[in-house]
């Protein structure tokens, strides 16, 4: 085996043509990795998403009447502290205790009849959204521990090129937000502060800052690469 | 297994829960959330860099949605208020997989668009192309159990928007999907093949130029129907869970 020509990957088997670890085998003809598909690209939702994601039911995770229900409403506000009237906002979530409503949760189903986990509301409504839900209870945090009860948020917009996510957490809640490994993750309370909402008199506020607006005050909202 | 040495499989910790990772797309072919040339990024684009969210339980799951939210009449937006949609008539068909090339069945396909003079049913369009009484732009379909998806429409127009001068954009229509898991979301856009405008336009140039064709849907003579409309086909990918037999110490066989 002397040819100047051989690949770098024939060249670097061993002499038994076993694989060194992280190789292909050597004209094996098989391939070595899986296959993998790339995925197809995101696009903004644009000014006319209200067209295709309107549903009547949208705004309600849970059937209507469930005792106990909750709204989850805020704003979202751009980077001149202005109001976005144009976006959607979806939340993602688990029952009171603690279950989702999916197969693939290793527990077993949600045990709130009718509890769906998941709304979407637009913000043309003065750039809020309102969304009707029970209170998340604690979730496994798959190692053991628990995370804090907390709604994943995705938001959508003209402008926004993929979505942003986000989550929400309770302000009741002090002591398992202190365990919370996602919050424990964060450099600061300035930037916990802005995953907390505050309790209203139907549930709980928490404003969305896509961007910091310092002559207003406002603090970019944690956001999250999933 | 054909590897050279054996090892017994690994056995998860019986205190965890055992939780799919879901892949994602490098950097290099994704869309970012920023472009410049898209004027409207620039006050609502996060400007912060995003905090890694390991997936966990919420991440892995998802809105199951199916059936219940579709009705046969969404799959065909030709037919809508009692009359015919303007414009070319056509099938938009194809799979939705994950990236290891699973399909992903049973799953709401969400579609909306322009009608064939480019003009949307919103309040907020009021630039001087006609509406179409026949036509609300919406449609809904649930993929079979292949992963396959497939409505009837008409091919939507160009249209103009203010984000820069003389600025059109492309025919595209909208998608919307959940696949099985939060991490699966998608809300994306359908172009069709060869359209002379994609070289001014910010929304389709934000793409990596590597990951811009699966943008691009596929003419297909095979599946026009004489007599009846054109067909495009476009396969969607959403996110599958990861799958690096490298990262473990093991002589990198995949079973």
């Amino acid at each position: 085996m002397s040819s100047p020509h051989l690949s770098p990957l024939v060249r670097g088997a061993r002499e038994d043509n076993d694989r060194v670890p992280g190789t292909p085998r050597r004209g094996s003809g098989f391939l070595d990795g899986p296959v993998r598909l790339g995925t197809t690209p995101s696009a903004t939702v644009g000014p006319y998403l209200a067209i295709g994601l309107t549903w009547p039911d949208g705004p309600h995770a849970v059937a209507e009447g469930t005792a106990g229900a909750i709204w989850l409403r805020g704003r979202v506000f751009d980077g001149n502290g202005d109001v976005v009237p144009d976006a959607m906002v979806e939340t993602w979530q688990a029952d009171p205790d603690g279950r989702f409503a999916h197969p693939d949760d290793p527990r077993g189903p949600v045990t709130v009849p009718g509890f769906r986990g998941f709304a979407r509301s637009d913000t043309v409504d003065g750039g809020q959204y309102a969304v009707r839900t029970l209170k998340p209870g604690p979730v496994p945090d798959g190692a053991g521990g628990w995370q804090a009860p907390h709604v994943d948020v995705s938001v959508f917009a003209r402008g926004l090129l993929d979505r942003v996510v986000t989550r929400i957490y309770f302000a009741d809640e002090a002591e398992a937000n202190a365990a919370d490994p996602v919050l424990a993750a964060l450099p600061d309370d300035e930037s916990r502060r802005t995953l907390i909402a505050q309790r209203t008199d139907d549930g709980y506020v928490l404003d969305v800052h896509l961007q910091d607006c310092a002559d207003k005050g406002m603090a970019e909202t944690v956001f999250f690469a999933v | 297994m054909t590897g050279t040495t054996s090892r017994d499989p690994r056995q998860p910790q019986e205190s965890a829960l055992v939780l799919p990772r879901y892949g994602r797309e490098p950097e290099g072919s994704r869309t970012p959330v920023a472009f410049p040339g898209y004027r409207s990024t620039a006050l609502r684009a996060p400007l912060r860099t995003p905090v890694d969210l390991p997936h966990r339980l919420t991440e892995v799951t998802g809105p199951v949605l199916g059936e219940d939210r579709v009705t046969a009449a969404d799959a065909d937006l030709t037919l809508r208020m009692g009359g015919e949609a303007q414009g070319q008539r056509i099938i938009v068909f194809g799979r939705v997989l994950d990236s290891d090339g699973r399909p992903v069945p049973h799953a709401l396909v969400e579609v909306w668009q322009a009608n064939a003079a480019g003009r949307y049913r919103h309040v907020v369009d009021n630039w001087p192309a006609p509406l179409d009484p026949h036509f609300d732009g919406l449609g809904r379909v649930v993929t079979d159990g292949l992963g396959r998806y497939e409505f009837t429409t008409i091919r939507p127009g160009a249209y103009p928007w203010g984000n820069h001068h003389n600025a059109w954009r492309p025919a595209h229509i909208h998608f919307s999907l959940f696949g099985t898991a939060f991490t699966q979301r998608l809300v994306t856009q359908m172009y069709f093949p060869g359209d002379p405008l994609f070289g001014q336009d910010p929304i389709y140039n934000a793409i990596p130029p590597t990951a811009r064709h699966r943008a691009v849907s596929r003419f297909d003579l095979e599946r026009t129907q004489d007599n009846w409309a054109l067909a495009f086909q476009w396969n969607i990918v959403l996110r599958g869970t990861d799958q690096t037999p490298f990262e473990t110490d093991d002589d990198g066989d995949v079973a």
